[in-house]
């Protein structure tokens, strides 16, 4: 336990990138918890489709609902447009659903959960005990006790989330999806699929039909969360695929701050995660939406790897409704992920601040979608992209003014840096200007780290990797503010690792 | 499958009324060239590649009936030039100067029948290369079906640009143009084009410029309501090489024009630029496709649009840096200014970059004009009128500034200020 602290205090504290280095292997949550699992059948089927249902005791319009969105996927095709390499998906040899046997009877509270799953968070830094401020955090003591409650996703089911109690006391709903569909049926109905449709694209319509666990939020009128929520998802088996759902409701004037992290063994094969995650957002409410995700990217050949289908959508309802996306993308062998925000209230706000790190054989397509509706909605996308290796890495982005959205303001800037002449920076963005009250600016960059700024922090003593990593570092400083402290220092310690043998 | 057929329908409809010539050397190029297109159909709106604009108009089996007389004064007419003039898609010899210039070889297209040519290298095979990685069909089904058109081979530096003129005198005329331009090592040359060619044009120009040619290209199209134009511009450039195309562009119905330029030999150059005014029903596409195949290569982009009255700009740019293309220097820049509340810019700006050594940024901005600036002038006695027209010709001189000739550029200038006093009525 004490060894597991250490090192991820070691790995979160900046200071030192010899540490970092000296970290072995490239990929540090790669390992693998042994635990009996139950297993469905493999492949997706109407059948598995009404087992995860049953397993989970939905009721019938869950059900329907899920059966629906089944028979859409079934008339869909996978969609291609993206600039990635992957052979052909066999939906068919997959599992849709796998969950340790303990969880066979869902235990009432932590305490009951098998200590094994609990040791598999612990030594991910993930402290599922209350009160423990997380691990490795600086500076958080001054602070004060800075609590974070976590809700835990193994695989197909959730283990179990902190804090319930008190953030109940302060009106917050946080718990599993599937919790929330049997406790609160009528914010689950109200919002499920309202700004992700079932039939909204092949992985999201395939998740809607499958999705087996997941998170869900509810912020009351004129609340401020107590504390900032956060999900861990951990695919653990084998040939598993993670169809996880996250709906989170900021009613008027209610503020949450939510993160989302997410790792995976290594494996050969590749497996499949399709997750939705749906945010509304009403009046005067603001949700900030953190994630860092490090799927397990697959080894310095391209072998296993996580393919990593992602739709992320906010919707912005209400008049002076805020979100804000923050991601920082270094882990998977496959990213399709565009975290979109519907600016549909007026003054609504977007913001979309993304670092995406492509290194090995790792490809990424990845950016967002800024949808103005509203009167004056504002938005701004930073967005940082770095290859490395033989990977291949693409921002796709869409700002979009629509005629009645007068007096609107959108500032993209999206640059690439490349690390290596064997990988690829591509920028796809779409520019739909359709009012001229509107100002809307694009602006992006590619290059390469730059001579003199290596130079000069090996002129100072550092090898080849530390400046690469400083300059790189500098570059994503943008992005690394806008995110939690909490993850901020993770997240720099991740750019480190994640560029470890791209150099040289 | 139905898409496929549909496409398929398409080009059937669309061909059923052209002729087709087998003989001489073009025979074969263009047997060929019809294979490529029936295995590609003609395009549908869906396409990624028709996003922005819908090619219902071109790939229709007859145009619309537009106005077909063109009215505005010609251009350039105080500059020397070699004028090839074409009426209604054909050649008119009798208003043509002689096909001679020191330094060039020129023929047309169709008195170019015999067995050999040199034309036979670059007919059709420019536009073939450029098939990839989108399909550009209505370019092949020019090289197929391509009426006329003019041959230009350089071979040294010639006194005088050349000029074709387009007329259009009868309603409802389909013009396929198709011109090649052969610039051999360390030669020059200037090539104009101004006016509307027909009610519908389709228009191929390729240009292989060998190493260390310089290419200069400027196109002025005309104010003609409810025509439609599309051009393809292929060009290969050598090493040290530079090729440069401007084109000005103001009203007509559905306008696109695509350029597809690959630098190929190392330190060589592509610059294109566009100014265009459009005002009501218009849609304004330019598309662009640059290929950096070689060391040390510059490219420019520079587009200005100024849309009113529900007018439709389209940007569709793609830099493309191909692995090995080490100190390539990549720019483009697209800018609409939008008049009022009516109209759209709707612009897609890409780069792929698969070089780490490279420098390369695009930005796209939209607008309305900037009060400040406006007050600024007003409050120095400008009229608004006057104030609003020096506006927008500033904005658009970065684009007129990729001109290098100053006659030009200076006549180029004076009929933009004219279409703004002409839109002001």
């Amino acid at each position: 336990m004490t060894d597991v602290e250490l090192e991820v205090r070691d790995g979160v504290d900046r200071e030192t990138i010899e540490t970092v280095n000296a970290m072995s292997g490239t990929y540090k949550h790669g390992w693998s918890t042994e635990i009996e699992m139950d297993y469905a059948p493999k492949g997706v089927s109407e059948d598995i489709v009404r087992l995860i249902s049953e397993k989970n005791g939905e009721p019938q319009w869950m059900l329907d609902w899920r059966l629906a969105a089944y028979a859409r996927w079934l008339q869909m095709e996978e969609p291609d447009w993206a600039m990635l390499n992957y052979p052909t998906i066999d939906y068919q040899d997959q599992y849709y659903y796998a969950t340790p046997k303990s969880m066979a009877t869902k235990p009432k509270s932590l305490d009951e959960v098998d200590p094994k799953l609990l040791a598999t968070y612990a030594k991910l830094g993930i402290p599922l005990q209350e009160q423990m401020i997380l691990a490795g955090v600086e500076g958080a003591e001054t602070m004060g006790e800075r609590k974070v409650a976590v809700d835990a996703v193994f695989d197909s089911v959730s283990l179990g989330t902190t804090f319930k109690a008190e953030l109940a006391k302060a009106g917050v709903i946080f718990c599993s999806i599937s919790e929330a569909i049997k406790e609160h049926p009528e914010l689950v109905k109200q919002y499920l699929g309202s700004v992700v449709p079932q039939s909204d694209n092949f992985f999201a319509t395939l998740n809607s039909a499958v999705f087996s666990d997941g998170s869900f939020v509810y912020i009351p009128k004129g609340t401020r969360c107590p504390m900032e929520l956060s999900t861990y998802f951990r695919i653990n088996a084998e040939n598993t695929g993670q169809f996880e759902r996250t709906l989170i409701i900021a009613d008027e004037g209610a503020y949450v701050s939510y993160l989302e992290g997410c790792t995976a063994p290594k494996r050969d094969t590749n497996q499949l995660h399709a997750a939705v995650v749906e945010l509304v957002i009403l009046k005067d409410a603001e949700v900030k939406y953190s994630t860092v995700q490090n799927w397990y990217p697959g080894d310095e050949n391209g072998v296993g790897g996580i393919y990593n289908f992602v739709t992320k959508r906010a919707d912005c309802r209400g008049d002076r409704a805020k979100v804000m996306w923050t991601q920082v993308e270094t882990g998977s062998a496959i990213t399709w992920k565009y975290p979109s925000c519907i600016l549909r209230g007026d003054d609504s706000q977007g913001e979309f601040y993304s670092i995406a790190i492509a290194n090995n054989a790792q490809q990424a397509d990845t950016g967002t979608k800024m949808i103005h509706l509203g009167k004056r909605t504002k938005s701004r996308i930073v967005s940082k992209g770095i290859s490395a290796g033989r990977a291949q890495n693409t921002y796709r982005g869409l700002v979009s003014m629509h005629p009645k959205a007068t007096d609107s303001r959108n500032y993209t800037q999206c640059d690439s840096l490349l690390i290596g002449d064997k990988c690829g920076a591509h920028t796809v963005p779409y520019i739909e200007v359709k009012n001229n009250s509107s100002r809307v600016e694009h602006e992006a960059t590619t290059s390469k780290v730059d001579d003199d700024q290596l130079f000069y922090c090996r002129s100072r003593g550092m090898d080849e990797e530390e400046a690469v990593a400083l300059v790189v570092n500098g570059f994503c400083k943008e992005v690394l503010q806008a995110l939690p402290m909490e993850f901020a220092m993770e997240a720099q310690s991740l750019v480190a690792i994640s560029l470890e043998g791209s150099v040289g | 499958m139905a898409v496929a057929q549909a496409k398929q329908d398409a080009l059937a409809a669309r061909i059923a009324g052209l002729s087709f010539d087998a003989a001489g050397w073009q025979g074969a190029l263009r047997t060929e060239a019809l294979a490529r297109l029936t295995a590609m159909g003609l395009p549908a709106k869906r396409d990624e590649y028709w996003r922005y604009t819908n090619p219902a108009t071109l790939v229709a089996p007859q145009p619309a009936v537009g106005t077909a007389t063109t009215e505005e004064p010609a251009l350039f007419t105080d500059l020397d030039c070699l004028k090839l003039v074409f009426v209604d898609g054909q050649f008119d010899a009798a208003q043509s100067d002689p096909l001679a210039l020191e330094g060039v070889s020129l023929a047309v297209l169709s008195q170019a029948k015999a067995d050999i040519h040199w034309a036979a290298d670059l007919f059709g095979q420019l536009e073939a290369r450029g098939q990839s990685p989108v399909q550009r069909p209505l370019a092949t089904l020019n090289t197929a079906f391509a009426g006329e058109g003019v041959l230009i081979h350089v071979t040294g530096k010639p006194s005088k640009p050349i000029s074709l003129i387009y007329r259009a005198t009868s309603a409802g005329c389909d013009a396929i143009l198709h011109h090649c331009v052969k610039m051999e090592a360390g030669s020059e040359l200037t090539l104009l084009e101004q006016g509307t060619a027909g009610a519908r044009v389709n228009l191929v120009t390729e240009v292989d410029i060998a190493d260390g040619a310089r290419f200069h290209h400027i196109r002025a199209q005309g104010r003609v309501e409810n025509d439609s134009t599309l051009t393809h511009i292929f060009a290969r450039i050598g090493q040290e090489a530079a090729f440069k195309s401007f084109t000005m562009t103001a009203d007509g119905k559905l306008t696109r024009n695509e350029a597809v330029m690959e630098l190929l030999g190392n330190d060589s150059s592509a610059h294109v630029a566009g100014a265009a005014l459009g005002e009501g029903a218009v849609q304004q596409d330019d598309t662009v496709f640059i290929t950096h195949a070689a060391e040390r290569c510059e490219s420019r982009q520079v587009f200005k649009k100024v849309l009113k009255n529900g007018a439709v700009g389209v940007f569709q740019g793609k830099i493309l840096v191909k692995q090995g293309a080490q100190k390539t220097d990549g720019y483009q820049i697209s800018q609409a200014l939008l008049l009022d509340g009516d109209s759209q810019f709707l612009a897609k700006p890409e780069l792929e970059i698969y070089a780490d050594d490279v420098k390369c940024s695009h930005g796209s901005t939209s607008g309305a004009i900037d009060e400040t600036a406006l007050f600024y002038l007003r409050s120095r006695g400008v009229p608004l009128r006057a104030a609003q027209s020096l506006l927008v010709l500033a904005f658009l001189a970065e684009a007129i500034g990729e001109i290098e000739d100053e006659a030009i550029a200076e006549a180029i200038s004076a009929r933009l200020q004219v279409w703004l006093d002409w839109h002001e009525q």
